[in-house]
């Protein structure tokens, strides 16, 4: 289960060799469930069971919750998350006007935190953020993901596509050695998925928590401030038409 | 962000090797003189071979080694690999895999070279991932390996 922690050496991160990685063929893409023991499956299956659907009940009690000196609940101006939210995560992340840059679905809710209840934005990673995230995320659970087109995200998504295929570390491994060359093979004791971010926020048992694909990919590999979000929209691509598990269990 | 990454680092092996790279000859698909002076020790290369932060060959190689179940499958068994290759051809394999396959996964274990760009974190940098003596130990063990 730790077999990552190892090679997290590759994660002194940044660029150079570009290797022409073969990639994954079309209609071969899976996710990472597909490499999951049989148990590990039941247990995201099984709403009962799964410990992320803790996240996402917590998630739809703030979502009802007045906060800020707006005193305004996100339902305020969103009403039923299941009417609004639907497909929202099959498509984030998103370009944001104000800072010229993507944004993630964790951010654009802390925005509207900030902006529309002007409320404390939520600290990376809390549980209130995880929860709120979870609870938007798995109003598209079952939509296939259908990355943004927006232009303005390119020049960061093929930053994101250069990074996953450049050499780093000294071991100089790609994500895309891994993920799209080796993949179903075993790096140690853990089978390699194709690092599809499916199921975000999702519930990790070596973390015994839920986590954002953020704390998924630093803990992977990535020192390199801004640079994990390109990852991200490169991902999201790479998993278009994969189908929206929030929230997922992983290994 | 940067202390998670680095967090990793030291998790991912101790920066042991520590040394300068010297100075070696290849021959062929071989390095024939040790790359280091003394005897090697089988018993030692054995336990770095294993030793999944260090040397991390398990991570990718099986083997007669211990924890079978936590083999990765990326490389080629490594059973018999004694009676396949020679001491020399094992060293420039472990020295560095990329002059004899550019493309390779198999990290360059004693190899320093092209850094930049790379971004190495500080602690790793212009150090070799293993050392002239690993080397040593680790090809004493492997040429054992006759099947
Ligand atoms: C005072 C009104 C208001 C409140 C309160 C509010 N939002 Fe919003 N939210 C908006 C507006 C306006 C937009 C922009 C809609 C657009 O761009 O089409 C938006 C956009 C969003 C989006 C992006 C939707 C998309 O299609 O890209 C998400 C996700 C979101 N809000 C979640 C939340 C959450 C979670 C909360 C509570 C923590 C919240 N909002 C509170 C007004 C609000
Ligand atoms: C040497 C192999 C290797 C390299 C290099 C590697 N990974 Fe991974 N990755 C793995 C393995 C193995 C797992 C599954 C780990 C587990 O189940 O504990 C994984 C899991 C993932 C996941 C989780 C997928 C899911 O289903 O939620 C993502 C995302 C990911 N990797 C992205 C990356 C990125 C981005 C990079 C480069 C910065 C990278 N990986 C580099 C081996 C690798
Ligand atoms: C990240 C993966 C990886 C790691 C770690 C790794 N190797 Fe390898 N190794 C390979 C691959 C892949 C090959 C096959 C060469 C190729 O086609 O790229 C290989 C080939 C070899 C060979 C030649 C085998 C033969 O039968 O021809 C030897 C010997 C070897 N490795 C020893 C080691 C030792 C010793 C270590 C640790 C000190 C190690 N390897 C670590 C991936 C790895």
């Amino acid at each position: 289960m730790h077999a990552l922690w190892p090679l997290a050496a590759v994660g002194a991160a940044a660029i150079c060799g570009i290797v022409s990685a073969a990639g994954i063929e079309d209609g071969e893409e899976r996710s990472g469930v597909d490499f999951m023991t049989p148990e590990t499956q039941a247990l995201q299956a099984d709403d009962m069971s799964n410990p992320g659907m803790l996240w996402v009940l917590q998630g739809e009690q703030l979502w009802q919750q007045a906060e800020g000196r707006a005193d305004v609940a996100c339902a305020g101006c969103h009403d039923d998350a299941s009417q609004t939210m639907r497909g929202v995560a099959a498509r984030y992340s998103a370009f944001d006007a104000a800072t010229e840059r993507p944004i993630d679905l964790a951010g654009r809710i802390n925005s509207c935190r900030a902006e529309r209840q002007q409320a404390e934005p939520l600290a990376p990673e809390s549980d209130a953020l995880l929860a709120l995230t979870a609870y938007v995320a798995h109003q598209s659970r079952g939509m296939p993901i259908t990355p943004a087109t927006d232009a303005r995200l390119a020049p960061f998504r093929d930053n994101g596509r250069r990074l996953f295929q450049s050499r780093i570390g000294q071991l100089e491994l790609s994500c895309a050695s891994c993920h799209d060359d080796d993949w179903g093979k075993r790096l140690g004791g853990s089978v390699i998925p194709q690092a599809h971010p499916t199921g975000y926020p999702l519930f990790r048992l070596e973390w015994q928590t839920v986590g954002s694909l953020q704390r998924r990919l630093r803990n992977c590999m990535i020192g390199v401030r801004a640079e994990p979000l390109d990852l991200e929209l490169h991902l999201t691509e790479r998993a278009r038409g994969l189908l929206v598990e929030t929230p997922a269990v992983r290994p | 962000m940067a202390c998670l990454a680095l967090k990793g680092l030291l998790l991912a092996a101790s920066p042991g090797a520590g040394e300068e790279v010297g100075s070696y000859a290849v021959t062929g698909d071989a390095i024939m003189e040790p790359l280091v002076g003394g005897k090697g020790d089988p018993a030692r290369g054995a336990a770095l071979i294993s030793d999944r932060q260090r040397s991390l060959c398990t991570l990718c190689h099986s083997g007669p080694f211990p924890d079978a179940h936590l083999h990765g499958t990326l490389a080629p068994d490594l059973t018999g690999v004694g009676a396949r290759l020679s001491e020399g051809q094992i060293r420039l394999r472990v020295v560095d895999m990329k002059r004899l396959v550019p493309n390779t996964i198999m990290p360059s274990y004693y190899r320093v070279e092209d850094e930049q760009g790379r971004r190495v974190a500080t602690v790793w940098r212009s150090k070799p991932i293993l050392s002239g003596d690993d080397i040593l130990d680790i090809g004493a063990y492997l040429t054992t390996l006759k099947g």
